[in-house]
């Protein structure tokens, strides 16, 4: 019986091990000792941590690193500003048929890949797209305008890539929230701003942060929109692991960068978990 | 007179095509607790959320302290309410609950702090302000839910049926500390519910609600010994009720003659109940006195003789249901427990007397 339980468990915890293993564990050590090697001849390598070295030195690669981060951010910040009313009407305004209808919203870019919702950015913000032509239409600008390659661009196609991955945790959390607590805050005397710092933020921090934490997870490790959106010279990071990987074919130096990316990632996520007082268990739970 | 703490005249809300209050009209003096009471869906919440201004009016006026608050948003209006589920704000503790609205008001820090520590003393529970909400027993997350309330000092406080979530026993002594409570904090209460027994108990005045219009509204002895109408008599407390047809009418009192063929006495107590229509009477199982022999119930002028059919054991409440020997229905029956009819039993003969006073009769509703 004993035998027969524990028989039971091992099946039921293989994929999740095979997984882990397999996936994650196995080749990020392997990663690792890649990163730790340096080629000193042909087929020749030596442990050292000159890949490293050659990241903290090189500016291009730092300045790329930084550069990630904080579009990463940002995009973070700005789905989070944007979705937290939309979550907030679904959640707690819309009733019925429009609610499930809204969230369908949400959910329908989702449908199609991100290459076909990349290209549509691409379709209205080109030279020749619909925005260009409505501004030359309108008199606004009589010239084509260029709205792709820039910033702003690869910032709208984080954002829009991202939102339902923020709007639905934040719905989630803003739906447990009894509408008796909000109407109890305005009934002791708290206004719409105050009842959203004292009661509702609050009450949503585990979505909010969450949301973040996924949201800032898929811009960091995005390649397709920062290339499409951004062009050539949109110095993503992901873009410069690929380029090692596959264009220079030097490994080491790649796995190096995609090291540092993860430690970006981990020691972010700490960090605003710490900032908000919030623990893993808590906000995944 | 002093003037009303509250008053609602010509008070309607109609939602679509359905009133939901029609038309209700009351006046709450100072320091009084007046209950709504009334089934699930008669419209008691809709008058609650249009008082705290969560809902407006379709007609009619709210005054508090004569004054109209149509036009005042409820974060401004001075009533606060006790919420149904008590609402409190779990991501706050105790003290943070209860200084909410003092904190809204822009008091200084200091005086906030004094004055939840004043208020938790009141309700007993002086050492709480750290704990958290969850960390509360049912009964003292109630205190919290009043405390948070009371310490905005508010002209009328609105509780939402606040003890239905409460077990039975924490109920019962709940409604002993409201009503304690009530007194000292020398306020004005409004209190809502479906549970008869909780209006009873607590309240100076009483409104019997029914499908969006007071039924009757007076003192719990009233409503209780001489309902107006017949939902009154039905809803609040327990009756045997017959149907029949009245045969003759002398002044208040009247003759009837049951579906099932027993003769009774009632009393019409200034209803307009005229010979030969169809009426109800109702009658209090504790209005009506057992006895072993004719002499026992001699002095009613109901009296009936039957045979006990059930012996329903509810401590001081216990009733036995008598089966006359004419007519069908049972007969509800309060039993004594002066010990004289300790060993009554299934199948004893048993006399039953009720003074005709005791039944009240209204005009039957079709149906």
């Amino acid at each position: 019986m004993q035998a027969a339980q524990r028989l039971g468990f091992l099946l039921l915890v293989a994929p999740l091990l095979l997984w882990l293993g397999l996936l994650i564990i196995i080749p990020h050590i392997d990663m690792f000792l890649v990163s730790l090697r340096e080629r000193v001849g042909v087929g020749e390598y030596a442990t050292s941590l000159a890949n490293y070295r050659s990241f903290i030195e090189e500016p291009l690669y730092l300045v790329t690193f930084a550069r990630t981060a904080v579009m990463s951010v940002m995009a973070t910040a700005l789905t989070l500003l944007i979705g937290f009313p939309v979550a907030y009407y679904i959640a707690k305004m819309a009733r019925g048929r429009v609610r499930s209808a809204l969230f369908l919203l949400c959910l329908v870019p989702f449908w199609v890949s991100e290459l076909v919702r990349t290209f549509g950015w691409m379709i209205l913000l080109r030279e020749t797209g619909l925005f260009s032509s409505v501004l030359q239409w309108a008199g606004l600008a009589d010239a084509p305008v260029e709205m792709l390659y820039n910033d702003a661009a690869i910032m709208v196609g984080l954002v829009y890539t991202s939102m339902l991955f923020m709007v639905v945790p934040l719905i989630t959390t803003l739906d447990s929230l009894d509408d008796a607590v909000i109407e109890a805050g305005y009934d002791l005397g708290g206004s719409g701003p105050s009842i959203l710092r004292e009661i509702v933020i609050p009450h949503a921090m585990p979505g909010i942060v969450s949301g973040s934490i996924v949201v800032f997870m898929l811009s960091l490790g995005n390649y397709l929109t920062p290339i499409m959106l951004g062009g050539k010279d949109s110095l993503w990071f992901t873009e410069l692991i690929y380029s090692q990987f596959i264009v220079r074919f030097n490994w080491e130096l790649g796995a190096a960068f995609g090291f540092m990316l993860l430690i970006l990632s981990s020691v972010i996520v700490w960090g605003t978990l710490r900032l908000t007082g919030q623990t893993l268990e808590k906000t995944m739970g | 007179m002093t003037q009303p703490d509250l008053a609602c005249t010509h008070l309607t809300k109609r939602f679509g095509d359905t009133t939901a209050v029609d038309d209700v009209n009351f006046e709450v003096p100072p320091g009084s607790f007046f209950s709504i009471l009334g089934p699930s869906g008669c419209g008691k919440t809709t008058i609650m959320r249009m008082i705290a201004g969560f809902l407006a009016p379709s007609d009619g006026d709210i005054l508090i302290k004569g004054r109209s608050v149509l036009d005042v948003a409820p974060n401004k209006r001075p009533v606060n309410m006790v919420f149904q589920h008590l609402a409190l704000f779990p991501m706050m503790n105790i003290a943070d609950n209860i200084g909410y609205g003092l904190r809204r008001k822009g008091l200084p820090k200091p005086e906030i702090a004094r004055k939840v520590g004043e208020v938790l003393e009141r309700i007993g529970l002086p050492d709480i302000g750290t704990r958290r909400v969850e960390e509360l027993s049912g009964g003292q997350k109630q205190r919290v839910a009043i405390a948070r309330c009371m310490v905005l000092e508010p002209d009328v406080l609105l509780l939402d049926e606040p003890l239905g979530a409460l077990d039975l026993k924490l109920r019962e002594h709940m409604k002993v500390e409201l009503k304690a409570l009530q007194a000292a904090f020398d306020t004005t209460f409004v209190y809502i519910t479906h549970d008869q027994s909780e209006a009873l108990v607590m309240s100076d005045t009483v409104a019997v609600m029914n499908a969006g219009r007071f039924e009757q509204m007076g003192a719990a002895r009233d409503l209780y010994y001489r309902p107006e109408t017949a939902f009154v008599a039905g809803f609040v407390g327990d009756s045997n009720r017959w149907r029949g047809r009245v045969e003759s009418v002398e002044g208040d009192a009247l003759r009837l003659r049951s579906d099932s063929g027993l003769a009774l006495l009632g009393s019409r107590h200034g209803r307009a109940l005229a010979g030969g229509t169809t009426a109800d009477i109702y009658v209090r199982p504790e209005a009506i006195r057992l006895g072993h022999s004719p002499e026992d119930v001699a002095h009613f002028d109901n009296r009936l003789t039957g045979t006990v059919t059930s012996l329903l054991f509810n401590g001081a409440a216990s009733r036995i249901l008598v089966r006359p020997d004419e007519g069908r229905e049972e007969i509800e029956v309060a039993l004594p427990q002066s010990g004289e009819f300790a060993h009554l039993e299934r199948g004893s003969d048993v006399h039953v007397g009720w003074s005709s006073d005791q039944g009240n009769c209204f005009a039957a509703e079709a149906g």
